[in-house]
């Protein structure tokens, strides 16, 4: 039933209105004649031939899920349609604004935050005892109502613990709103209501500074980027943040479930009861974490794909790759042993790392005429030597290094199809610096690198001498 | 309506008339009885009798391979089923025999269907026990809503959007929405032999109207079964597993 339903029709009993939302899933109507206890919409699921499949389970998964649930912080349901016949749910229209409305203008203040995250996480709390896990929270699906409590729209993506899974098979899209999914739905896992947790860290993120903790990744690498990536301080972009609410947003945040909230419900008390807020590392945190123990977690992260790594590609690497960046146009630069340091810090975690050390010559550089073939081959030796000289401190085994000379006028596409080509995990590379020489290449490949690697990046950045 | 689907009730007249009881007081109102009513148990001839007076109400009854057992020499079954079957025939009246012996082995009603084990090739008795079992049964029922026993355990699987099969554990006593437009399978769970470590007898509730289906457990005498498993003299294992749930 590709076509949507005209305002004015009564469908099952219930007289609809105007089309008030159409969206890439749903047609939503006000319901004008047929329920009487509260003011009602209509959501009729678009699908049949042109739209996905995935619509109508998400329906199926919204109209199992939400009669089940009771409350003031879901939409009661007045009646579902016969999915084979005439899908549709008739639900309560929650009256308030999303929070999405509200944060379009940015973060909010510290005790706005702390009154409103409490509010949500009440919300999140009443659905997980109630045996269901939201999956989907974002500020578009938390709807403040005015009374200032909250109420959690779209269970499209939800899951019922004492109900089977029907998006269990459909990993393509059951994975949620990629600013906000937790690390665990990233892999693939639906059964963990702290990935809740996770998604309204990210929320409490975005209210104290405006800004999203990850980003808005469009790639699966960049999605697994959370597994081990922790995020900027929420203090480094808002300084109104206290220490206690970097605390609980770092907490929610933490990549593994074990180390975050356990309860929506004591995220709830820490908001309303700041100075009950154990402190620790998290609330005076002013950068990411060293880089050491980003690569122990990136590491363990790692090791967390490798069953679905297996499941889906077709041939299961056996050891992570990592690329080291190495301008060896500049040997004499001083931050070429530091770049070292770090490499050979990251090898140090375990022995499965393989080193492949690449270096971009500009190939344009040798010399034209007769000679050009002969010349190229020896400026392509040459560097090889130097990315040997480079490496050697490292004394790593032949097995574990291989050294790459590669010639091209645009540094950045080469490493990244290198990269690309070569299965690479983790890129790493130095960052550039206002006072560096202006011909090394990594003045500008850098932030080229970081923006397009389909794999996770390493920016180095080395403090001044 | 309510439909109580009951499987392998195994001769524990204890175990069956506590799921009935239960069944009624949930509302049940038709009854499917999907095979394995004797063997193993101390009551076969009040079981049959029991199940026999509910066919004549209209229950829908499907044979068993312990049922079929009754009636022909099996060369499949271990010791002790073959020692607890040649029981169950003496224990049996020629009416009771010929009750079973006149079961069908698969039912087809409305979107249902109904059979002891796989309806792919039922004579076969072949195991539900996975996600593929489970599509091949129910892709050889060709109903919406396929029925079984035969596999002890409570068990429901359904049809995802790619044709490929999942399978749930059921929680007791909760209800599950189970809609019409995809393929699901049941197991009921055994009422009179459960081996998943709880004693308590097993059953499900299917709600053609809400689309629900509530997998139950029921507690009932079943220290009082093993007695009399003992008592009659069949294997000591046996009473055990009723004693016990595994």
């Amino acid at each position: 039933m590709p076509e949507p339903p005209v305002p004015g029709a009564i469908i099952d009993g219930f007289r609809i209105g105007d089309c008030i939302h159409t969206g890439a899933q749903a047609w939503i109507y006000r319901i004008v004649e047929g329920v009487a206890e509260f003011s009602a919409v209509m959501k009729v699921p678009r699908f049949g031939p042109g739209e996905p499949a995935e619509n109508l389970i998400s329906f199926e998964t919204e109209a199992s899920i939400l009669p089940a649930l009771s409350g003031a912080h879901v939409p009661r349901v007045a009646a579902t349609g016969d999915l084979a016949q005439l899908p549709y749910l008739v639900l309560e229209w929650v009256e308030g604004v999303t929070l999405e409305s509200l944060l379009r203008r940015g973060g909010l203040p510290p005790e706005e935050v702390a009154r409103l995250g409490a509010a949500i996480a009440d919300a999140v709390h009443a659905i997980h005892q109630q045996d269901a896990i939201h999956f989907d929270l974002k500020p578009d699906n938390v709807v403040v109502k005015p009374d200032a409590t909250v109420a959690l729209i779209d269970f499209g993506l939800a899951h019922h613990m004492r109900f089977p899974d029907l998006l269990a098979e459909e990993k393509r899209f059951a994975a949620g709103s990629a600013p906000y999914v937790s690390p665990e739905q990233v892999l693939g896992r639906r059964s963990d209501k702290r990935s809740d947790i996770f998604s309204l860290g990210v929320i409490l993120y975005e209210m104290a500074t405006g800004k999203l903790a990850f980003g808005s990744p469009r790639t699966l690498a960049g999605l697994r980027d959370r597994l081990w990536l922790d995020p900027i301080p929420p203090r480094e972009h808002a300084r109104g943040v206290l220490p206690w609410l970097q605390e609980i947003v770092l907490r929610c945040l933490e990549p593994r479930a074990d180390d975050r909230y356990q309860s929506a419900a004591h995220v709830a008390f820490d908001l309303r009861n700041p100075e009950q807020v154990g402190l620790t590392a998290r609330a005076s945190k002013s950068g990411r974490t060293a880089f050491l123990s980003q690569t122990r977690r990136w590491w363990r992260a790692r090791r967390e794909q490798l069953p679905l790594a297996i499941e889906t590609a077709t041939q299961a690497r056996a050891a992570p790759v990592i690329l080291v960046a190495v301008d060896t146009m500049h040997p004499e630069d001083p931050r070429q042993a530091p770049l070292r340091r770090v490499v050979l810090q990251i090898l140090s975690v375990s022995a499965d790392f393989r080193l492949i050390c690449t270096s971009v010559i500009r190939a344009g550089r040798v010399t034209a005429g007769e000679d050009a073939a002969a010349g190229a081959s020896d400026l392509h030796l040459e560097h090889r030597i130097r990315l040997r000289h480079w490496a050697e401190p490292l004394q790593l085994p032949r097995h574990r290094l291989s050294l790459h000379v590669i010639e091209s006028l645009r540094a950045e596409s080469a490493l990244l199809d290198f990269a690309e080509r070569n299965s690479v995990d983790l890129i790493v590379l130095g960052a550039p610096s206002p006072t560096q020489h202006a011909l090394a290449w990594w003045r500008s490949v850098a932030s080229g690198v970081t923006a397009n690697a389909r794999c996770s990046v390493f920016v180095v950045r080395i403090p001044e001498l | 309506m309510e439909i109580a689907l009951l499987a392998d009730v195994h001769g524990n007249l204890e175990a069956l008339e506590a799921c009935l009881r239960h069944a009624r007081e949930s509302g049940a109102k038709r009854y499917a009885f999907l095979g394995d009513f004797v063997g193993y148990g101390a009551d076969p001839a009040e079981v049959v009798t029991i199940i026999a007076r509910f066919a004549v109400d209209g229950a829908l009854v499907v044979k068993g391979n312990h049922d079929e057992a009754v009636e022909r020499r099996s060369g499949y079954m271990n010791e002790s089923s073959r020692h607890s079957i040649a029981w169950t025939r003496a224990a049996l009246s020629p009416e009771a025999k010929a009750f079973l012996e006149g079961l069908p082995l698969i039912v087809h009603e409305d979107a249902m269907c109904f059979v002891h084990a796989s309806a792919r090739n039922p004579a076969r008795w072949d195991y539900v026990d996975t996600p593929a079992t489970a599509r091949h049964s129910a892709e050889a029922a060709g109903s919406t809503y396929t029925f079984s026993g035969h596999v002890h355990d409570q068990s429901l699987y359904f049809e995802s959007a790619g044709g490929r099969w999942s399978f749930f554990r059921p929680i007791p006593g909760s209800p599950v929405p189970i809609r019409a437009h995809r393929r699901w399978l049941a197991i009921a769970g055994s009422v009179g032999q459960p081996r998943d470590g709880r004693p308590e007898a097993a059953y499900a509730l299917f709600d053609t109207r809400k689309e629900e289906i509530t997998f139950h457990r029921v507690a009932y005498d079943n220290l009082a079964a093993a007695r009399k498993i003992r008592d009659a003299g069949l294997p000591e294992a046996h009473a055990y597993r009723v004693e016990k749930g595994i």
